[in-house]
């Protein structure tokens, strides 16, 4: 890896149709210091030096038959899927952690909200463990308010998985006491997987990158992503 | 051979369009309980026998049309 392709690491961003918070994510992970291609779903392989990877927020497929049911058999993420295991750095966002759930990348199914409103604001989250690669920048026992917009970001999973979630402490974010939004159980905004390379969260760090947005907190996410992506091996992906 | 599958929340699980849904009847003065809500695929399928479509289908249940943590689901099939 040459000095320039570590200065701005490649996080690609993933596009199905439907998707609309893909430029969002574009802007603030190309301010925090990546390159940040958007690269539309049909394609086999994500681009050269990929060091990690964005599914973003929106309504891929129209949310039709479950939300990410569909596009998770996109080619690209096929893709996705061979770079997640073979450690690389992927981040779902709202319809991408749907999307993550749906081809069992991550523990737990998104459900239609408890209130089956459409939530559309700022929450505070805890920050539950700071020895991920997404949380690393985050102060233990730490706040973070960053707005969730979701009809389905209710997180269950039954009490097996539950307890299996729980124990292995895969929960990275948990709504802050009374700013549960939408009725998940455990208050459970983001987890990771086993491997702490995989994360999905309902909330949009990507809409809380700049004071003029109401929280800069989304960019400590964020940010810490980038620099871990700039710290990463490049991976083969065939 | 034409398949038909229902798709169903599983029991004992919080089913808030179930909820909505048993409220708004209640509202229009029908005395409803327990009200639940799924969802039909209705498709044809090409298969030498009824156990290979039913196979087919089952297999079509587990990858796509139903998420097998939150939903159960019924085959019925019919010989066109």
């Amino acid at each position: 890896m040459n000095d320039a392709a570590a200065a701005r690491p490649v996080v690609a961003v993933v596009v199905f149709p439907g998707s609309n918070d893909d430029r969002d994510a574009q802007h603030a992970l190309e301010l925090l210091g990546a390159r940040a291609p958007c690269v539309w779903h049909t394609e086999n392989e994500l681009p050269r030096a990929t060091a990690a990877v964005v599914l973003p927020g929106g309504f891929s497929y129209g949310d039709y038959l479950r939300c990410g049911a569909i596009a998770r058999f996109s080619p690209l993420m096929r893709a996705v899927q061979a770079f997640a295991a073979q450690g690389g750095l992927v981040l779902g966002i709202c319809n991408g952690f749907q999307v993550l759930t749906e081809a069992n990348m991550l523990p737990g199914v998104l459900r239609p909200n408890a209130s089956l409103s459409f939530v559309c604001r700022d929450v505070r989250l805890q920050v539950e463990r700071t020895d991920t690669a997404f949380t690393r920048a985050c102060a233990h026992g730490s706040q973070l308010t960053i707005p969730v917009k979701h009809g389905e970001g209710c997180w269950y999973a039954d009490p097996d998985l539950l307890a299996e979630v729980e124990a292995n402490d895969q929960v990275v974010l948990r709504y802050a006491d009374g700013d549960n939004p939408n009725g998940a159980i455990g208050n459970v905004a983001g987890v990771v997987n086993a491997d702490g390379n995989v994360f999905g969260l309902m909330p949009h760090p990507e809409h809380a990158v700049d004071p003029l947005l109401g929280s800069a907190d989304g960019a400590v996410l964020l940010g810490a992503l980038v620099d871990a992506a700039r710290l990463s091996p490049a991976l083969t992906v065939r | 051979m034409k398949a038909t599958v229902l798709v169903r929340p599983k029991p004992g699980i919080l089913d808030p369009q179930g909820q909505a849904v048993e409220g708004s009847l209640g509202h229009l003065g029908f005395s409803v309980a327990d009200v639940r809500v799924g969802r039909v695929v209705d498709l044809d399928v090409s298969a030498g026998t009824e156990a290979e479509a039913r196979a087919l289908v089952e297999r079509m249940c587990e990858q796509l049309l139903a998420n097998p943590l939150i939903e159960g689901y019924t085959i019925q099939l019919e010989q066109v």
